[in-house]
């Protein structure tokens, strides 16, 4: 078995409403980032898990995504790397 | 009528559910630990208010894994009743007992406040002591109240009839100024298709007295009481 640490973003599924990413992006605007569109504000996590391979990891992984980590009604995740701890 | 009030750490209006039920409809009540199995017979059971588990990752989310909530999705799953009241409508979302979710308010604010309820149902166990149409003022408390649902599932519950409570004016208008949160279609409380549990962001447990400023929430509780002891199944 190896340590793998394995990186999840977790953000607001498109089309549902995200005050604290509109928030975001209006002070961006009025501290002078006009180019600044949509921002959605998500979670980060890291997740140390002790597997066969990187494949199992992440499949590991994304099921604790579906279980507990992302809200499927309302959230997307991703998972943004698996590497050797 | 004998209620169960879950106790999660973090729940913080359990001793207000229980002052309902006990003190107020003269039924018993018991406190249901979040580590125990053993939901100790009750016909009832209450997911009160709080910020179970400090509302980590997202509100309800840990409790819906205590031992105490695998009990109460089969006390569920077998017809029991189940009244969610703000974090607990939060819980019964997460554990999949009601569809949907509840987001940060819009406003990102928490809101603490009595609001006018539209009774959009009084065809359920919860709520046939009220009239059709009727508005009440019953307090809302949170910040994360916003109820969200893809369009299917909205659909199936208007459709349905399974939208309960609705956020409105004080004349009972259908309002964004009157949306304490945000929540798609004003939804403040959905039932289960199976009728069985009532999920709702505000407090009708602290609408009990006048001393505290309405009795809105009186009937609330007298429905499931009258309902249970008659033995109708709405």
């Amino acid at each position: 078995m190896t340590r793998f640490r394995c990186a999840i973003h977790i953000v607001p599924r498109r089309g549902i409403l995200d005050p604290q990413g509109k928030a975001v992006a209006d002070a961006l605007h009025s501290l002078g980032f006009p180019a600044v569109g949509e921002v959605r504000v998500g979670r980060y996590v890291v997740v140390d898990s002790d597997a066969a391979s990187a494949d199992a990891a992440r499949a590991a992984v994304k099921a604790m995504c579906e279980k507990l980590l992302a809200n499927p009604v309302t959230e997307d995740f991703e998972i943004a790397s698996v590497e050797p701890a | 009528m004998k209620a169960g009030i879950v106790r999660f750490p973090g729940s913080n209006c359990d001793e207000d559910a229980f002052h309902a039920v006990a003190d107020l409809l003269g039924q018993e009540a018991v406190y249901l630990w979040h580590k125990d199995r053993d939901l100790q017979g009750v016909d009832l059971v209450i997911l009160p208010g709080g910020f179970s588990y400090g509302d980590y990752l997202r509100a309800g989310a840990i409790a819906r894994f205590s031992p105490i909530m695998q009990e109460v999705v089969q006390h569920a799953k077998r017809g029991g009743l189940v009244l969610g009241i703000c974090n607990g409508f939060q819980i019964a979302c997460e554990a999949g007992l009601l569809p949907g979710a509840l987001l940060r308010n819009n406003s990102l604010r928490f809101v603490s406040a009595p609001v006018s309820l539209r009774v959009e149902s009084i065809a359920t166990r919860f709520t046939s002591q009220y009239h059709l149409g009727q508005v009440i003022s019953v307090p809302v408390a949170h910040g994360d109240g916003r109820y969200t649902a893809d369009g299917d599932t909205l659909a199936r519950l208007e459709g349905e009839g399974h939208v309960v409570f609705r956020y409105v004016t004080p004349e009972g208008e259908v309002s964004d100024s009157a949306n304490p949160n945000g929540s798609l279609r004003n939804i403040a409380g959905i039932i289960s298709a199976g009728g069985n549990v009532l999920g709702m962001m505000p407090h009708p447990e602290r609408a009990m007295e006048t001393a505290l400023g309405s009795t809105d929430g009186l009937p609330l509780f007298q429905s499931i009481l009258e309902n249970m002891l008659g033995g109708i199944q709405a």
